[in-house]
């Protein structure tokens, strides 16, 4: 495994070479090469022949894919540069396959300004992917007062959350699904009725019971999923509904969306990976919130993301060091690191017949792009060279050692997988090249 | 043929890592141990040398009396840590405490915390053998026990009996370790109390939950009561002391229902008045001074057994 950070790789020419071409926005999926030249798509078809000077990487099948886009990760810097770095935490987006990495504004201080937005965005010129910053809904995301706005879509956010805590007054979400409209930003809601959830360290249920563990109730969630929903179609505004891990959540977006609602949705690989059994005996690489849940709301997260009614797998990747994790288990933090497990567990939901690689596609980075409003998503000629090979059959086990990101918190370790990301582009820079 | 049984377990954490014969067996040895507390000279040489720790995070008079006068029963050397004198006071986790306490080469860890899974947490990381003196909202293994060598000590077996649990089920780890045991040795646990503190699940635990104390008590050969504890509650989840004796509380009239001889029982400490009525508390079936009497016999079993037994 090679990485190379965007401010000392060169744009080179390369030539992709025998793959299997899927880029479901353009309606392609086709066998061919693709050439990268200037940081752009240069050409896409067959038996291209590789200008002077230009890379030759012979592909035998593997598949070229639009750049993978997660749009909701934790790096933690500013603030917790023990549990992540916007370096090593985009490092860990191109081991996973990601050319560009939407940030959460749950940092310290809390991105709810455009300083800390410049910064970040400072930080990212010598990461490994691109960064979009989601700036704060309300100041100090503390629930009280709307941030600002304008000054962060400046500096160069991409869209709105409190995520990690719940914009509780209804009021104050009201009028930043409104305010957001005069700047043109998505509001990315953490649907959670705290007064149900505060205490909560898991699933409410048997389990919980069973191991004397205060439950997070469903109902925590799908009542703010409701009313977060009713005021985005109450102000005629968008909003994006974020990590929806029950299946009463899937249906609402189902209905809200047959109502011609503007909501988009986005769950997580572990919501459809795994339930509330992963905990076992108190492992808190297993807990976060939303918690993990039950088979029927597995099933059913499955279902949404062959529907379409959910848009986009999202890893909500949050480090988190041994401090945080090697506790009692209620008192341990919530989140678990995705960026480098997310492409191996959604790949399991090809081979199992659930989704089409195509829809796969547009899960990681077509709709992605399309709901933060953001470059790539596509391999059209001419846009932006973020691309990734993905080999399907590639079987690796995720020890220990191989984890890239800087936190080890996940409850996938020592996992065998199979299908990764074999080389990863980020503007006709190669990030991250792993055995071809 | 049969094979000879043999107890080795190291931890005494939930009652789940025990099977039907375990506990059996820790009901008998309790049992031919509880003589030793009979004797003019209360001691035999039996953990000489051995190092137990109380590691008490949480308040406790009955619990920790009764695991200490049973280690020095035994003859092993006993240490009690208070919370007040416990280091996290001053920020170390739990773990960097048990390393610690490790680094001293103990040979039993007495953990009692209020979060619960945390002595798994402490056997995860430390050689000694770890007994659960209560983990939160979780287990209490230790009073399941001496609760079931009570009952077969008066009734001369478990199975087939019907044990009524009444109260805060949701927050007792008494009520949860005693539905695994009492369950697993063959007896029906019926449970009732306040909706707002009946867990969701408990019935897959395998007690019966009854909508009314006297569905709980009918024809019940053992009636346990539970203390409310406040100190758990986050909610409010009862409207008053005043109410819950009135509907939850067990007094004579309640216990009509219930078997003539059936056993009254607490794990303590009682709020008199609140959840059981003093001439309940006090009455003729009530056993509630003999649980505490076995509790040293049970304990100076467990003590004995994940030592190993010889």
């Amino acid at each position: 495994m090679t990485f190379t950070p965007l401010d000392a790789a060169h744009r080179q020419s390369l030539l992709l070479a025998g793959g299997r071409i899927i880029d479901p926005v353009n309606g392609v999926d086709m066998a061919g090469d693709l050439l990268v030249a200037d940081g752009r798509i240069h050409a896409v078809g067959t038996q291209l022949a590789a200008p002077a000077g230009a890379a030759r990487i012979d592909l035998g099948g593997k598949w070229i894919v639009p750049g993978l886009i997660d749009m909701h990760v934790h790096l933690r810097e500013p603030g917790e540069e023990y549990k992540e770095t916007v370096a090593s935490g985009t490092k860990a987006a191109a081991a996973g396959g990601f050319t560009a990495v939407a940030a959460m504004p749950n940092t310290k201080p809390v991105n709810d300004n455009q300083s800390v937005t410049a910064l970040i965005l400072a930080k990212a010129a010598a990461g490994y992917a691109r960064v979009y910053p989601v700036g704060a809904i309300s100041q100090g995301s503390r629930g009280e007062n709307l941030a600002e706005y304008g000054e962060m879509r400046r500096a160069g956010v991409v869209a709105l959350s409190d995520d990690g805590r719940p914009v509780t007054d209804s009021q104050l979400m009201r009028r930043a699904l409104e305010y957001a409209g005069n700047h043109n930003l998505l509001v990315i809601a953490h649907s959670e009725e705290l007064a149900l959830s505060r205490h909560g360290a898991m699933n409410e249920g048997f389990l919980a019971t069973r191991l004397g563990l205060i439950g997070i109730p469903r109902v925590a969630e799908e009542i703010a999923v409701y009313r977060d929903l009713a005021l985005a179609e109450y102000t005629g505004r968008p909003i994006h509904i974020a990590h929806v891990s029950t299946s009463e959540s899937v249906s609402l977006i189902r209905r809200a969306k047959a109502k011609g609602c503007r909501v988009t949705a986005e769950t997580a690989p572990h919501y459809f990976s795994l339930t509330e059994d992963a905990i076992g005996l108190y492992d808190s690489r297993a807990k976060m919130n939303p918690p993990l849940r039950a088979v029927a709301d597995l099933t059913a997260i499955k279902e949404g993301l062959r529907d379409g009614t959910l848009d986009a797998i999202a890893t909500d990747h949050a480090p988190h060091s041994e401090l945080e994790k090697d506790v009692e288990f209620d008192l341990a933090a919530n989140g678990i690191i995705g960026l480098e497990t997310a492409l191996s567990l959604s790949l399991a939901l090809v081979r199992e017949g659930v989704i089409a690689p195509g829809r796969l596609v547009e899960l990681l980075s077509a709709n992605p792009a399309r709901i933060l409003g953001v470059a790539g998503g596509s391999l059209a000629v001419g846009s932006a060279a973020d691309v990734t090979v993905i080999d399907p059959d590639r079987e690796f086990v995720y020890g220990l050692d191989q984890v890239v990101s800087k936190s080890k918190n996940s409850p996938f370790l020592d996992r065998r997988l199979t299908g990764k990301a074999v080389l990863t582009v980020v503007d006709g820079r190669i990030t991250y090249r792993d055995g071809i | 043929m049969e094979t000879e049984y043999r107890f080795t377990h190291r931890h005494i954490i939930s009652l789940d890592d025990l099977s039907r014969q375990d506990i059996d067996y820790i009901l008998r040895v309790a049992d031919s141990f509880k003589e030793i507390s009979e004797r003019p000279i209360k001691k035999v040489p039996t953990l000489r040398g051995k190092t137990v720790i109380n590691l008490f995070f949480e308040p406790s008079t009955r619990t920790r009396l009764s695991f200490e006068v049973a280690a020095k029963r035994l003859s092993a050397d006993t240490f009690n840590i208070a919370p007040a004198s416990s280091s996290t006071t001053k920020g170390e986790t739990l773990v960097d405490t048990a390393c610690n306490l490790a680094a001293m080469n103990p040979d039993i860890i007495i953990i009692r915390h209020s979060r619960s899974g945390s002595p798994r947490l402490l056997a995860r990381h430390i050689k000694a053998s770890v007994l659960n003196a209560g983990d939160g909202t979780n287990e209490h293994p230790s009073q399941a026990l001496l609760d079931m060598m009570t009952v077969r000590e008066k009734k001369g077996r478990i199975e087939g009996l019907k044990v009524a649990i009444i109260g805060d089920i949701t927050h007792s780890r008494v009520a949860h370790s005693n539905i695994i045991g009492f369950t697993k040795m063959g007896a029906e646990v019926a449970v009732s109390g306040p909706a707002t503190l009946l867990p969701m699940g408990i019935e897959k635990m395998g007690a019966t939950v009854c909508s009314s104390v006297a569905e709980a008590v009918a024809d019940a050969d053992v009636v346990m009561a539970l203390r409310i504890q406040k100190e758990r509650q986050h909610d409010p989840l009862i409207p008053s002391l005043r109410e819950y004796a009135n509907f939850f509380g067990i007094t004579p009239r309640t216990l009509a229902g219930a078997k003539p001889d059936a056993l009254i029982m607490h794990p303590g400490p009682i709020n008199r008045g609140v959840e059981m009525d003093p001439a309940v508390a006090d009455g003729p079936r009530s056993v509630i001074l003999e649980q505490v009497t076995n509790g040293v016999a049970v304990r100076m079993a467990l003590l004995y057994l994940i030592m190993g037994g010889d």
